[in-house]
């Protein structure tokens, strides 16, 4: 009908966060995950995805910016049916600083 | 033990689960289910003449039912031609399960013919989709697919079949249960007395109904509400119905194309109480501005609609049902004379000039001339545009599910075959679809579907040979250059309703432009109705885009 005029998007603070996903292990689940982020505009930094002991779960996890979106985007997360739990970590959780030295 | 081939668990499972009409056009991939299909007594199965046209149809029989509906579209085209249908149930929560067929697993990321990832392609559309990979998960994806689609918020499922799954035979004990929706949430008890108490202490409150309280059965507990604590009351476009729009609480749609007054209310309000909405930019628009002295409860079945757009002060995420069911024993009688006499002095001041229209050939008189001639049991949907506004703006919807309209996507060609979908899932009520020439261009073959079927359904084409809203647009915001809004041919509608077997009228034609209104909707079957309309007649009020709600043009 009509354009949307809207305020521009905020920038985003540099302070990160790292969130802890349990998903169900299929293929597919990757998808609904990265295009929630994809479509909403929200920027992922890190990803890292492998399977638990349980072979019918993975573990995701993501490091993103602590943008005021985030609240939303954690929703947003919680509502895909293959997300089982999603926790909240502070950027110094040491998942992505040990992985550092194989980007670096 | 039980045996048989994917193709056909899926047609008994479908069985099971209460379908009785599917809506579908088949193509090599879904060739085996619909072999299963025509062995199948308790299904009906409609041939659309476009996929889209089938997702709208089964969209018709879910809007009009509130439960989930099929449609069936083989690989390739066939499933991205649904993806329009299925978009638009995704914005205005409506429970679907689209079933497609798909190349074999082999084939499948070999670019085959006819191959397409409809899974990767409604992952953002879909509430949940899935890609079958054998027979046996056939057992649990379809009644999970229905479970899905209609717990909590409703929406479309999706699920992919590969040909091989369907020819693919499994053995198996017993079949499983027809899903039930899953229980909603836990009422949140403290947070109902904090809305009660705010509601009970506020001067100036409004009630603000959406489509969430038609989807879960409530309009009754919110008139009841707004009775008890006396709210006035308005409806977003997908509430309409919620309460009758000639209920003396009723101050009709909010937003962009709202009555004057009903905006002037909300900017006075202290408290909104928001029931099953989700503050879209067409209803509040600019969200700063929205009701800037009011206070929020918002109460919704979809936890990431809360905060979302407006923070609330009490949130609530649960059934509305359920909600207002508990929130009602805890809100006191008031009359509140001051409030309503406010209302009724704005109300008087800005007066609503559509309902006095008594001409039947002008844009409101038709559709009040339409209401008039029917009762509140017609089911009445429409197309995008010009004429779905007004339609909003002058029809008296008095009953839910009465008004069926995409609100979220505004899917031009949604009309005509929502409204074959309606008269399949309702054969006894008379069903009216408002069109424009340019939606009912969309899908237009889809009258040899109606035609075929024979169903109750009425097309009032509300002819200005352009695109209406967007001559409007251009008229008003870019300088009156209207570019590519103007058709420059003008086809014979009367005579294509012809060539489908569709009887026609001609209300310009005619001395007596509502006697033969009256007939046309009276007579059995379907009907196109014609009435030219004036190009330059405009939506009014209008909130330019951007604009806080309180800026209106025109009305």
């Amino acid at each position: 009908m009509i354009e949307q005029v809207a305020e521009p998007l905020q920038q985003a603070s540099c302070a990160k966060v790292v969130l802890e996903l349990e998903v169900n292990n299929h293929p597919g689940v990757m998808s609904h995950i990265c295009n929630l982020f994809a479509r909403r505009a929200f920027n992922v930094e890190g990803i890292l995805c492998m399977p638990m002991s349980n072979p019918e779960k993975s573990r995701i996890w993501l490091l993103v910016f602590d943008d005021q979106r985030l609240e939303q985007m954690v929703l947003q997360l919680e509502k895909l049916i293959d997300v089982l739990s999603v926790r909240r970590h502070g950027a110094d959780h040491e998942v992505f600083e040990r992985l550092e030295r194989f980007f670096h | 033990m039980l045996q048989m081939t994917g193709a056909e668990l899926v047609v008994r499972l479908l069985e099971r689960q209460g379908i009785r009409t599917i809506a579908g056009l088949p193509g090599g991939a879904i060739l085996p289910i619909y072999d299963a299909l025509s062995g199948s007594d308790g299904i009906h199965h409609v041939l659309a003449r476009h996929e889209q046209g089938a997702g709208f149809m089964a969209q018709g029989m879910a809007r009009v039912s509130g439960r989930p509906e099929v449609c069936f579209a083989s690989s390739g085209p066939g499933a991205t031609n649904l993806v329009t249908a299925i978009a638009d149930a995704m914005l205005d929560s409506i429970p679907m399960v689209a079933i497609t067929g798909q190349v074999p697993l082999s084939m499948v990321g070999t670019d085959a013919f006819q191959e397409v990832d409809i899974y990767g392609i409604t992952v953002p559309i879909t509430k949940h989709n899935f890609l079958v990979r054998s027979a046996q998960e056939l057992l649990e994806v379809i009644p999970e697919a229905f479970r899905l689609a209609m717990s909590g918020r409703p929406g479309p499922v999706l699920v992919d079949i590969p040909k091989d799954v369907q020819n693919q035979t499994l053995s198996f004990e017993a079949y499983p249960e027809p899903a039930v929706a899953t229980p909603c949430p836990a009422l949140d008890h403290a947070a109902i007395e904090a809305a009660a108490r705010m509601i009970n202490e506020a001067q100036r409150p409004v009630l603000y109904l959406g489509g969430g309280v038609i989807h879960s059965g409530a309009a009754q507990q919110a008139v009841t509400l707004a009775e008890q604590a006396g709210l006035p009351t308005t409806m977003t476009l997908m509430g309409l119905g919620a309460m009758p729009v000639d209920h003396p609480l009723s101050i009709g749609m909010l937003g962009m194309h709202a009555a004057r007054y009903t905006n002037y209310v909300l900017e006075e309000a202290d408290l909104l109480v928001v029931i099953g909405a989700r503050f879209d930019d067409r209803a509040i628009g600019k969200a700063a501005e929205f009701c800037p002295r009011a206070n929020i409860i918002h109460v919704d079945v979809d936890p990431s609609e809360l905060h979302k757009i407006k923070t609330a002060h009490v949130a609530i995420n649960g059934d509305v049902e359920a909600v207002l069911e508990a929130l009602i024993p805890q809100v006191k009688v008031q009359l509140r004379p001051e409030w309503l006499a406010e209302v009724g002095r704005l109300r008087a001041a800005h007066p609503v000039q559509w309902a006095s229209e008594e001409d039947p050939r002008s844009h409101y008189g038709l559709i009040r001339a339409v209401a008039a001639a029917l009762d509140d049991e017609a089911v009445i949907t429409t197309d995008v545009g010009q004429h779905q506004m007004w339609v909003a703006q002058a029809y008296p919807f008095r009953r839910p599910r009465q008004w069926l309209t995409s609100g979220g996507l505004g899917t031009m060609g949604f009309g005509m075959p929502t409204a074959i979908g309606a008269a399949l899932a309702a054969p006894e009520r008379t069903v009216v679809c408002f069109s424009g020439d340019g939606s009912l261009m969309m899908n237009i073959q889809e009258l040899a579907t109606l035609a075929e079927e024979g169903l109750n359904v009425k097309i009032v084409l509300m002819n200005n040979n352009s695109l209406g809203l967007v001559f409007q647009q251009q008229s008003l915001f870019y300088g009156k250059r209207t570019f590519a809004s103007k058709y420059r041919g003008a086809p014979d509608f009367l005579k294509i309703a012809e060539g489908f077997g569709i009887a026609g009228v001609d209300l310009d034609a005619s001395d007596d432009p509502r006697a033969t209104l009256a007939e046309a909707l009276a007579r059995p079957g379907p009907c196109l109705i014609h009435a030219s309309i004036d190009r330059n007649e405009f939506v009014y009020p209008m909130v330019p885009p951007g604009a806080a709600n309180t800026e209106m043009i025109g009305g």
